[in-house]
C-alpha cells in the first residue's frame, strides 16, 4: 500500500521528525509528567506509520534501518539490562539505581536504571506495532 | 570443588562442538580426560568417607525455598559417582572411534557430557528437589540421545516413548519426594536419614511410598514399565553401554538404595520390590534367552539385573545389601564392557542379529577374548567378580527373612537364563562355523576396545583379590544403604556350600539351554508375540492413543476455531465465578448515588452506551468499527475528565493505532454477514447482559466498601521521596511494579511473533498455491 497523493508526502515528511522528536520528549519527561515509555512507543509508532502510508512498507523499512523484530528483541534486553545494577549489588529484583553525572553550570543530569526500563518498554512497544503494520502491509503486496 | 566437579560437565559441553572442530577424530581422547580427572578426584575422597563417615558440601541456590545446591557424598553415592566417571571417561573414547567422521558427533558429546553432569549431580545432590531437578535432566538427556538418529522415524519413537514413562515417573516422584519431605520437614537428604523419625507409621507413608516407587520403577525399567528399555536401543551403542545399562537406569535403583534406611521399615516398601524385583529378574532373563538382536539381549539382560538390586534392597539383610552392591558394580563392569564389544561386532560385521555371525574369533581375536572374558562374568562363573556376585546374592537369599526359597528358585532360573545369554553373546558370535557377514570382519580398533579391556580386566582383579573392593568403599557403600554401620566379608572360594553347588547346577543346565537354543527360538518367538498383544508395551499405547482421542475430543469443544465461542466461554466463566465470589462474599447491595454528577458526565455516559448499543446492532463493519472507535475515545474522555492524563493519551493513540490496523486488514476481511441462528444471538446477548451486570454490580462493591487500606496513599506519598518521580503512573509502571511492565513488555513481544507468524505464515501458503 502506498498512497501517491502530494499532500500526504509532504506532510508526512514535515510531521514525522516532529512526531519522533515530540515521542522521545514524552519519553525523557515521563517520570515527572504525564509521558513514559508506552505513550512515546505509541507515538514514535504513529509517526512511522504515518511513513507508511505515504511511502510503503519497504521504504519505512529502510529509514527505520533494522527489523521491527530486533527493535523488540533491543527493547525486551533494555529492560533485562536494567535488573544488571540490582543484581549485581544483591538487592530485590529492579531495585531502582541512580546515578547523577555533573554538568556545566549549575545543572546535573539525572540518569537511572528506571530510564533504561523506560527505554526497554518504548522499544518493545515500537517494535510490536511496527512489527504488525509492517508485516499486513507487506501481506498486501 | 565439589560444585565445580559436578557443574564441569555442562561446562565442557557448551565448548564441545568447538573442540571437535579443532582437534576433529581425537575428540573422544581430550573429552575424556574430564571424566578422568573426576574419577581421581572421586577416588580421592574415599579415605575421607571408608569408615562410614559422609562428607556435606553447602552451596546455596535458592534458600528463600530451601531448595540448595548442597553435595553430600558417602559410600553409597561415591561407588555411584566412581562408576559414572569412570565408565563415561571409557565410554567417551569409544564413541569417539565408534561415531567417527559422523556429522553430528558434537552435538553428541553436548549431550552425552551434559548427561554425566546430570547423573553425577542426580548421585551427588543432598536436596530433594535438586536431585528430581537432575532426574529429569538425565530423563531429557536420554531422550535426546536415544532420538540422535533424528532422520529414523523408528528412533524418534522410541526416544518419545522413554521420554513419557521415564518423564512421566519423574513427576510421579516429584509428588512422592514433596510428601517425604512434607512427612520428615526436611528436604535435606542428610536431614531425612539422620532423624529418627517413624516414617512409616505417618499417614502419607503408602501415598509415599507409591509414588516414589512409580518413579524409581519406570526409571529403572522394572515390571510393567520395563518396555522402554530395549526400545532404548534404537541410540548409538555408548548411548546404551553408558545410560541404559551402567548409569541413568541405575538412578531409579540407586534412589530406593538411598531411601532405603529411612522408609524400609514398612511393609509396603519390602514387599513392593521384592515382588516387583523378582518379578522383573524373571521377565528380563526370560526375554533376553527369547531375543535374537545382541543388544536386546543385553538390554533385557539389563532389566534382569536391575530387579535382583530391586529385589536385594527389598530383602534388605545386611548381606543382601553386600551383594547389592557387589552385583551393581559387577553388572556395570560387564555389562558396560559387553555393550561396547556388541556395537564393535555390529560396526565391524554390519549385523546386530545373532544368528548371523559364527567363527569371528578368527578375524577379531582380541574382541573374542574381552568378550569372553566379560560374558564370563555376566553368567557368574569363576575367577570373576560377578561370580563373588552371584554366590553373595545366593548366600543372602537363603538367609532372607521373606519367602526364602521361593526367591532363591526364582534366582536360580534368572540365572540359568542369564548363563544361556552368556553365551549368545560370547560363544555363538565367536565360535562354531564361520558365518559370512555383511562386512569383513576384522578387529575394532584400539579407542574402541580399550574401554571393555579396562572394565573386564577390573571384572577380573575384583574376582581374584575380592579384598580390593572391600578395602576400598564396600563397607561404607553397605552402611549407607543400611542406615547403620556393617561389616562385609567378601571371599572367591566359601568352600563347598550350597550357593556353590546351585552355581554348578545353573551353569549345567544353562549350557543345555544354549545348546537347544537354536531349536526354541520359534516356539518362543511365537510365545512372545501372542504375549505382546496383551503386555504392558500394549497398553502404552492403548493409553497413549488415549490421550490423543481425550485431546482431539476437548479441542473440538473447547478450541474449534470459532472466535465468539472462545468469547462466550472465557466470558461466562470468569463472570460466574466472579459473581458467585461476589454474591457469597459480599451480598446483593445497590446503591446509586447521583448527586455529584455532572450534565457532562452524563453526556459521556450516553455516548459510550448509544455507541455500544449501535456496534452490535449495525450491519455494516465500518459502522462497527466506527462506534467501537466511539466508544474507545468516550472512555479516553473519562480519564481526562477524571485527572489521569496518562491512561487518556495512551487509550486515544491505541484507539488510533486500532483503528489504522483495522483499515489495513478490512479489506482481507469476507463478508460481514450474519451466520448464527436467532438462539445462538439470544444466548449471546444474554451472557453479555449477564457480564454487564455482574462488572457493575462489582464496580459499585468496590466504591461501598473497602476492604483494605488503599495502596494509593502509599504511592503519592513515596512516588518522590522514594523513586524520584512526580508523575505516580508512571513511577508505577517503571518502579515500583516494574516487574509487571516487564512480563506485559514480554507478553507483547509474544504478541508480536504470533501476529507476525500468522501473517508470513499465510502468505507464504498462498505464495505456494
Amino acid at each position: 500500500m502506498k498512497s501517491n497523493t502530494l499532500i500526504l508526502h509532504t506532510a508526512a515528511l514535515a510531521i514525522m521528525p516532529l512526531q519522533l522528536m515530540f515521542s522521545v520528549f514524552l519519553l525523557l519527561r515521563g517520570h515527572d509528567e504525564p509521558g513514559g515509555g508506552f505513550i512515546g512507543g505509541l507515538v514514535a509508532a504513529s509517526a512511522f506509520v504515518l511513513y507508511a502510508f505515504a511511502f510503503g512498507a519497504e521504504a519505512t523499512l529502510k529509514i527505520l534501518r533494522v527489523s521491527p523484530r530486533d527493535l523488540l528483541a533491543a527493547g525486551l534486553l533494555f529492560g533485562l539490562a536494567s535488573t544488571i545494577p540490582a543484581l549485581w549489588s544483591g538487592q530485590a529484583m529492579l531495585t531502582a539505581h541512580w546515578w547523577e553525572l555533573p554538568l556545566p553550570g549549575d545543572s546535573y543530569l539525572k540518569l537511572s536504571t528506571v530510564l533504561i526500563f523506560d527505554v526497554g518498554v518504548y522499544l518493545a512497544v515500537l517494535g510490536t506495532l511496527m512489527t504488525f503494520v509492517i508485516g499486513l502491509m507487506e501481506s498486501e503486496e | 570443588m565439589m560444585l565445580l566437579a559436578v557443574l564441569s560437565g555442562f561446562l565442557l559441553a557448551i565448548i564441545a562442538p568447538a573442540l571437535h572442530r579443532l582437534v576433529g577424530n581425537y575428540i573422544g581422547w581430550l573429552l575424556a580426560l574430564l571424566p578422568a580427572s573426576l574419577t581421581a578426584y572421586f577416588a580421592s575422597l574415599i579415605p575421607a568417607i571408608r569408615e562410614g563417615e559422609s562428607l556435606l558440601i553447602e552451596n546455596q541456590w535458592m534458600p528463600g525455598l530451601e531448595i540448595s545446591l548442597d553435595f553430600m557424598v558417602d559410600g553409597l553415592s561415591l561407588v555411584f559417582a566412581l562408576l559414572i566417571s569412570g565408565i563415561g571417561t571409557f565410554i567417551l573414547i569409544y564413541a569417539g572411534s565408534y561415531l567417527k567422521g559422523h556429522k553430528d558427533l558434537g552435538r553428541f558429546y553436548v549431550i552425552m557430557l551434559s548427561f554425566m553432569a546430570s547423573m553425577l549431580g542426580l548421585v551427588l545432590s543432598d536436596n530433594l528437589v535438586t536431585i528430581f531437578v537432575f532426574w529429569e535432566l538425565t530423563s531429557i538427556t536420554s531422550y535426546m540421545l536415544i532420538g540422535f538418529n533424528h532422520e529414523d522415524a523408528e528412533a524418534r519413537k522410541c526416544a518419545l516413548q522413554g521420554l513419557f514413562v521415564t518423564a512421566g515417573g519423574g513427576l510421579v516422584l516429584m509428588a512422592g519426594l514433596i510428601l517425604l519431605a512434607f512427612i520428615t520437614g526436611s528436604y535435606s537428604l542428610t536431614e531425612i536419614l539422620a532423624s529418627d523419625l517413624t516414617i512409616h507409621e505417618h499417614g502419607f507413608y503408602t501415598a509415599a511410598v507409591i509414588c516414589i516407587l512409580i518413579g524409581t520403577f519406570t526409571k529403572s525399567a522394572q515390571v510393567p514399565f520395563h518396555f522402554w528399555l530395549p526400545n532404548a536401543m534404537a541410540a548409538p551403542t555408548p548411548v546404551s553401554a553408558y545410560l541404559h545399562s551402567a548409569t541413568m537406569v541405575k538412578a531409579g535403583v540407586y534412589l530406593m538404595a538411598r531411601l532405603n534406611s529411612s522408609m524400609g521399615e514398612g511393609l509396603l516398601w519390602t514387599y513392593a520390590l521384592v515382588l516387583f524385583g523378582a518379578a522383573t529378574m524373571l521377565t528380563g532373563a526370560y526375554l533376553a534367552f527369547s531375543s535374537t538382536g545382541i543388544k536386546k539381549v543385553l538390554a533385557y539382560s539389563t532389566v534382569m539385573a536391575l530387579g535382583t538390586l530391586t529385589m536385594l534392597i527389598g530383602v534388605g539383610t545386611e548381606l543382601a545389601l553386600t551383594a547389592f552392591i557387589c552385583v551393581l558394580v559387577a553388572h556395570s563392569l560387564y555389562k558396560g564392557a559387553l555393550f561396547m564389544l556388541a556395537g564393535a561386532l555390529d560396526h565391524e560385521t554390519g549385523t546386530k542379529d545373532i544368528t548371523k555371525m559364527g567363527g569371528l574369533w578368527r578375524s577379531m581375536p582380541l574382541t573374542a577374548l574381552i568378550a569372553c572374558l566379560a560374558a564370563l562374568s555376566l553368567a557368574g562363573l569363576p575367577p570373576l567378580f560377578g561370580f563373588v556376585a552371584k554366590e553373595l546374592l545366593f548366600e543372602s537369599l537363603l538367609g532372607s527373612p521373606l519367602w526364602s526359597w521361593g526367591l532363591l528358585t526364582a534366582a536360580v532360573a534368572a540365572a540359568v537364563l542369564i548363563v544361556g545369554v552368556a553365551g549368545l553373546v560370547s560363544i555363538k558370535p565367536f565360535f562354531g562355523p564361520t558365518v559370512s557377514t555383511p562386512k569383513q570382519p576384522h578387529d575394532a580398533p584400539f579407542g574402541m576396545l580399550v574401554g571393555p579391556a579396562v572394565l573386564s580386566l577390573i571384572a577380573l582383579a575384583f574376582g581374584l583379590a575380592p579384598f580390593l573392593p572391600e578395602a576400598f568403599l564396600l563397607n561404607a557403600a553397605v552402611s549407607a544403604v543400611n542406615g547403620s554401620a556393617v561389616q562385609t566379608y567378601l571371599a572367591l572360594w566359601h568352600g563347598v556350600n550350597i550357593p556353590l553347588l546351585l552355581s554348578g547346577a545353573t551353569l549345567l543346565t544353562g549350557l543345555l539351554l544354549l545348546a537347544a537354543w537354536r531349536r526354541l527360538q520359534p516356539t518362543l518367538c511365537v510365545i512372545n508375540t501372542a504375549a505382546g498383544r496383551f503386555g504392558p508395551e500394549a497398553g502404552y499405547f492403548r493409553f497413549m492413543e488415549g490421550i490423543t482421542q481425550i485431546a482431539s475430543w476437548q479441542t473440538r469443544l473447547l478450541q474449534n476455531g470459532v472466535l465468539g465461542v472462545y468469547l462466550l466461554i472465557l466470558v461466562f466463566v470468569t463472570f460466574s465465578l466472579t459473581g458467585y465470589t461476589l454474591l457469597t462474599r459480599h451480598g446483593f447491595h445497590l446503591s446509586f448515588d447521583f448527586s455529584d454528577s455532572y450534565f457532562y458526565e452524563w453526556g459521556i455516559a450516553l455516548l459510550i452506551v448509544a455507541a455500544t448499543v449501535f456496534a452490535s446492532a449495525t450491519r455494516s463493519r465500518l459502522g462497527s468499527v466506527a462506534s467501537v472507535g466511539v466508544l474507545g475515545f468516550g472512555v479516553a474522555l473519562i480519564f481526562i475528565h477524571f485527572s489521569a492524563p496518562d491512561l487518556g493519551i495512551t487509550q486515544l493513540l491505541v484507539e488510533t493505532l486500532t483503528v489504522i490496523l483495522l483499515v489495513l486488514v478490512l479489506f482481507k476481511l469476507p463478508e460481514f454477514v450474519n451466520l448464527s441462528s436467532p438462539w445462538e444471538r439470544y444466548r449471546d446477548l444474554s451472557v453479555a447482559v449477564f457480564a454487564g451486570v455482574v462488572m457493575t454490580l462489582l464496580m459499585l462493591a468496590v466504591l461501598d466498601i473497602q476492604y483494605f487500606d488503599s495502596i494509593s496513599s502509599y504511592y503519592i506519598e513515596n512516588s518522590y521521596g522514594l523513586a524520584f518521580g512526580k508523575n505516580i503512573v508512571n513511577v508505577i509502571l517503571v518502579d515500583f511494579r516494574a516487574l509487571d511492565t516487564l512480563g506485559e513488555i514480554f507478553v507483547l513481544a509474544l504478541a508480536a511473533m504470533g501476529v507476525y507468524s500468522m501473517i508470513k505464515l499465510k502468505a507464504e501458503d498462498q505464495h505456494k498455491s
